[in-house]
């Protein structure tokens, strides 16, 4: 018998129910009022009273409302077919709600039960199989959608039937399994996972070594990320975290995107809608949105169900990792989750940390954080899931329990910087205090000189100390004034502005300098870097600026033309006209 | 509010402080309004039969027996083409003298739309204030405040703003105005003939303020009401936000919530979010646009309000006094409409987006050259052509007194480029250097 209840008390969207049975800490239950069902989690346990935490408003809650408990945690449902869907944060399809406004308490199945898929068997009657054992695989959308043994199901199995290729529903089995007990399991396409808990169906997690080309130069080139990789992007409001998420999730070199547009604006999630199905992908040049999955619980929408949307986003990107595939996850912004983790801590009032958070905040994002990564699977195969989330500090101050937490926990930092963003220079990733960790991981060294060329990392180390030169002599002309500094202080901190310019730099909203490939960011830098190197005859200041203003100019020209087109080379010629001027011949 | 027959009255309150009261009650519904002694109430929590009621006006003079009423909802908003014209307080109870509205009876603070419903928005609205048109121009169905320090003339700007942005309907929702403000903009909707486009919702700064709670929401009640059921489009005004926030803090603060930031509850984010998230493009044609006012203090904007305003809206207008010109203008540089890329260059001159941040950049160097100036150092000659740029655009374009559309701004912009500069010195694409440098 599943346990009940009765609504005893009320504070916002906290509410605690007098229990006539067993509950589990984060069991799912539903509040009845009237017509309505409200969803809520479980979030702590007395006795026989349970305070839940409901996923819609409570307005008009009575005292002594009915609450039904569901025996399971939150859930989410995995089968082919989720690809190109929008979801709020409890996987409810928002294109299957009905009106312009949400209803509270409607839920909806977040897959299509009618819809056919191609099935091909993978695996063959008499096959020794376990949780996540690849059993079949389904065409969507391009990628081959592996069918696989419910990742719930423990020890092994022996595969007694299959279904053969053909048209199947995901409700239709499409194998049986017995167990040693000679019990037996029909599968279909789908299964449940509850979303609080990783999906670890992997044998191995090595460190993260393959570079995950996202086509913007500040990453690429100057702090990489890779493949299973984690990374964050703090910065005050308006620096640019969403633009360069978008662009990110736009260009990356990644089979399956899903983005958690968690307690953000509805029309930055609009602008996806609009854009994505129109976008080519410009590694396979199919529409962006047919990789992509969005999970929208934006800010409006109730703040329990935000904190829920990162977990099902997470769930659903493991559930895509174990079918071998390369999944980039993009949240936006984990600040909005840690509020919403806030909210309910303060209601139910526990002892609060700093900034009023819960004392456990930063393990609670380490422990989210751990579920991305590069794995190799049971059978071989390798899959990963790259994670980059956004940090919103209040006040922009990176001393805060948010950033501070995911600090620990993220290897790429992309700090945005105010004083960058307010003089345009976008995006604003402060080339100083950004890293990436896996620049020091040996492997990824040795992967990179093979993708690119054995001196590359030398290069990009070459390009940051001339960064870092630059901001000091800057510096110091600050101090000294233009003409109290030596002539070449101004070249070197004129170099530096051409890496700014020319490699930092990019106009997201240019359709050409948006994406950088690989290979374009390696001449690019090529470039810059030969400037850099050479010295250069100047007479004055003046003419250092003049000179360096003329050569930035041309090199954004070709930023903004056609890889190698005429237009591009005629630049590349101008460019050296200009740089033969002046350019002292090394001896 | 008239009892009804057979509506329970209790007298017994068991506890009061200075926002809230406590009693026993039964039946009683989350969220549901109530009186005591007359005055309007709201249930914000329930523990069993122990129902504590926030009291909108305030708790002085309320005794133990008080007379408690459920009024069995949640505050509401009769809607209908009545509201026009008219001046409501923040029960939305006329304030004009004029009768009753006569409509449907809509509870405030209603669900949002289906992010999957909502059209893109992209409508320009034309100001003819370069520092917005040009820099920061603002589409339909945008969110977005003005930062400002209490001296600056932000009412004036907004109802400026509010006039030429062309809207069908103008809503006012006042929080802690002054009445000398209430009066300023009655008098400027007036004697521009536009009073029957205008619905206003008014809490002065002589009434309770936790009664501000409800102006927001009353504003947008009446705003989905003209854009859902009329297809209009809707601007809403709402001066001044701080003005809110510091009244949830003076709740949440009578309620032992633990504060966040600056006093601030932990909520504040979600609370203000779900106002302005009001901000729409409907698909029929409907839109709702908010321009609201954030005061600062002393220019702060990492203080609470500020800040989370900043996360939730599409950017934020940033008046600032040019003492160079001497008169106020909107800072280019903390300024920003997020939402300008979708009409920039696209219903503008193709120009518009490389032209606005070309001519940023070189206010930027101008504000370099400053400081050197300031720490005693030589200027080099393009140091001196950038601070007189500056000037010039500051006055021509930035200052809240220019008035001229869009195309004209673009032709100043690019007479000022070629007045000081070389094209190279300008960062543009060539081949709009081309066709649009002044030779
Ligand atoms: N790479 C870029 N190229 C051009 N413009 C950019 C770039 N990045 C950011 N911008 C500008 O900055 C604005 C703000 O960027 P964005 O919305 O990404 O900020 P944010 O950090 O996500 O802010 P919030 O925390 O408030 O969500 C954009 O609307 C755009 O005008
Ligand atoms: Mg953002």
């Amino acid at each position: 018998m599943a346990t009940k209840g009765k609504v005893k008390g009320i504070i916002s969207n906290l509410v605690t129910i007098e229990v006539d049975g067993p509950v589990a800490q984060n069991e799912i239950c539903y509040i009845t009022l009237g017509e309505q069902r409200l969803m809520a989690e479980v979030l702590k346990v007395t006795g026989d009273t349970v305070s839940v935490q409901v996923f819609e408003s409570t307005r008009g809650l009575k005292v002594g409302n009915d609450v039904e408990f569901t025996g399971h945690m939150l859930e989410v449902i995995l089968g082919p077919g989720l690809l190109s869907r929008k979801y709020d944060g409890l996987q409810n399809d928002l294109d299957k709600l009905t009106g312009i406004f949400l209803k509270r308490g409607e839920y909806n199945f977040p897959l299509d039960k009618e819809q056919k898929w191609a099935f091909k068997p993978l695996a063959k009657a008499g096959d020794q199989v376990e949780a996540a054992s690849w059993l079949g695989e389904v065409d969507e959308n391009h990628q081959p959608h592996k069918i696989m043994v419910p990742f719930v199901m423990e020890g092994h199995y022996t595969v007694k039937t299959i279904a053969p290729a053909g048209e199947y529903t995901i409700e239709e089995t499409i194998a049986v399994l017995t167990d040693a007990d000679g019990n037996e399991y029909n599968i279909t396409m789908i299964q449940k996972w509850p979303v609080k808990k990783a999906i670890n169906v992997h044998v191995e997690k090595p460190r993260p070594f393959k570079l995950l080309e996202t086509g913007v130069r500040t990453i690429d080139t100057v702090n990489p990320i890779t493949e299973g990789g984690t990374g964050f992007i703090p910065g005050p409001f308006g620096t640019g975290k969403t633009v360069l998420q978008h662009a990110i999730s736009k260009q990356a070199e990644a089979d399956v995107v899903i983005i958690a547009a968690c307690g953000e604006r509805a029309n930055e999630v609009v602008e996806t809608f609009v854009e994505f199905p129109e976008l080519e992908d410009p590694h396979t040049g199919r529409k962006l949105m047919e990789r992509t999955i969005i999970i929208a619980n934006t800010s409006n929408m109730p703040v329990a169900a935000r904190e829920a949307s990162v977990y099902t986003a997470m769930t659903i990107s493991e559930y895509y990792r174990a079918m071998g595939l390369r999944v980039l996850l993009m949240a936006d912004s984990t600040s909005r989750w840690a509020q919403a983790l806030r909210e309910m801590s303060n209601r139910m009032e526990e002892l609060p940390g700093q900034d009023a958070f819960p004392m456990d905040l930063s393990a609670i994002i380490g422990a989210f954080y751990s579920r991305a990564g590069y794995v190799y699977l049971k059978n071989g195969k390798t899959g990963s899931i790259t994670f980059i989330g956004t940090v919103s500090p209040a006040g922009g101050n990176l001393k805060e329990p948010v950033t501070e937490g995911t600090k620990k926990a993220a290897r790429c930092f992309y700090a945005l910087e105010q004083n960058r963003a307010d003089r345009k220079r976008y995006p604003a990733v402060n080339p100083i205090d950004s890293y990436s960790k896996y620049l020091e991981y040996p492997e990824f060294e040795e992967y990179i000189s093979e993708r690119i060329s054995p001196d590359w990392t030398k290069k990009v180390n070459d390009m940051k100390t001339l960064l870092q030169r630059g901001k000091e002599v800057q510096e110091q002309i600050n101090i000294l004034g233009d003409d109290g500094v030596p002539v070449d202080y101004h070249e070197t901190f004129w170099k530096s502005e051409v890496i700014d310019f020319v490699i930092l730099q990019q106009d997201a909203f240019d359709a050409i300098d948006a994406v950088c490939p690989l290979e374009r960011q390696e001449f690019m830098l090529n470039t810059v870097m030969d400037i850099c190197r050479h010295d250069y005859n100047f007479d004055n200041f003046v003419d250092v600026s003049e000179y360096f203003k003329r050569v930035i100019n041309i090199c954004k020209q070709m930023n903004y033309s056609e890889f190698h087109s005429e237009q591009f080379e005629k630049y590349v010629g101008e460019l050296n006209n200009l740089l033969a001027e002046r350019q002292i011949a090394e001896a | 509010m008239a009892t009804k027959a057979f509506q329970k009255i209790y007298t017994k309150i068991t506890s009061i402080n200075k926002a809230t009261c406590s009693l026993k009650a039964t039946g009683v519904g989350n969220d549901e309004l109530a009186t005591v002694n007359g005055k309007l109430a709201q249930v914000v929590k329930i523990m069993g039969d122990d129902i504590t009621l926030q009291v909108f006006q305030g708790t002085e003079g309320i005794p133990t027996d008080a007379e408690v009423v459920f009024l069995g909802k949640a505050p509401s908003l009769k809607v209908s083409d009545q509201l026009a014209g008219r001046f409501f307080n923040a029960f939305g109870q006329p304030i004009d003298g004029g009768p009753e509205i006569e409509g449907t009876d809509v509870e405030i603070g209603g669900p949002s739309v289906n992010p999957v419903r909502r059209k893109q928005p992209s409508e320009l609205i034309a100001t003819g204030i370069a520092g917005i048109d040009l820099n920061n121009t603002l589409v339909s169905g945008q969110k977005i405040p003005f930062f400002a320090d209490p001296d600056q003339p932000y009412n004036q700007v907004m109802a400026n703003v509010a006039l030429r942005a062309k809207a069908d309907k103008i809503i006012l929702g006042g929080m802690g105005l002054t009445n000398d403000d209430y009066l300023y903009f009655k008098n400027v909707f007036n004697n521009a003939g536009v009073l029957d486009r205008i619905v206003s919702f008014v809490n002065t700064t002589e009434n309770p303020p936790v009664e501000r709670l409800l102006i927001p929401d009353m504003a947008l009640t009446a705003a989905e009401y003209f854009a859902v059921e009329k297809n209009q489009k809707v601007l809403v005004l709402l001066t001044d936000m701080t003005s809110y926030a510091d009244a949830l803090a003076i709740v949440s603060n009578r309620m032992d919530q633990i504060p966040s930031k600056d006093s601030m509850p932990g909520s504040l984010y979600s609370d203000l979010a779900k106002i302005y998230e009001k901000a729409v493009q409907f698909p029929t044609g409907g839109s709702i646009t908010i321009i609201a006012v954030t005061t600062l203090s002393g220019g702060d904007i990492t203080h609470a309000v500020p800040d989370n305003t900043g996360y939730i809206t599409e950017g934020q207008l940033y008046l600032r006094r040019d003492s160079d010109i001497g008169k106020v203008i909107v800072d280019p540089f903390r300024s920003l409409s997020r939402l300008k890329q979708l009409v920039a260059g696209k219903k503008t001159r193709e120009d518009h987006p490389q032209v606005m941040n070309a001519a940023v950049r070189l206010y930027a160097d101008a504000a370099n050259a400053k400081t050197k100036l300031e720490n005693g150092f030589d200027l080099t000659n393009y140091d001196e052509r950038c601070l007189s740029f500056a000037k010039d655009y500051s006055n021509d374009l930035l200052a809240i007194d220019v008035n001229i559309d869009t195309t004209q701004m673009l032709d100043v912009a690019w007479g000022l480029f070629a007045k000081y500069f070389k094209p190279e010195e300008v960062n543009i694409k060539q081949e709009l250097v081309e066709k649009y440098w002044k030779k």
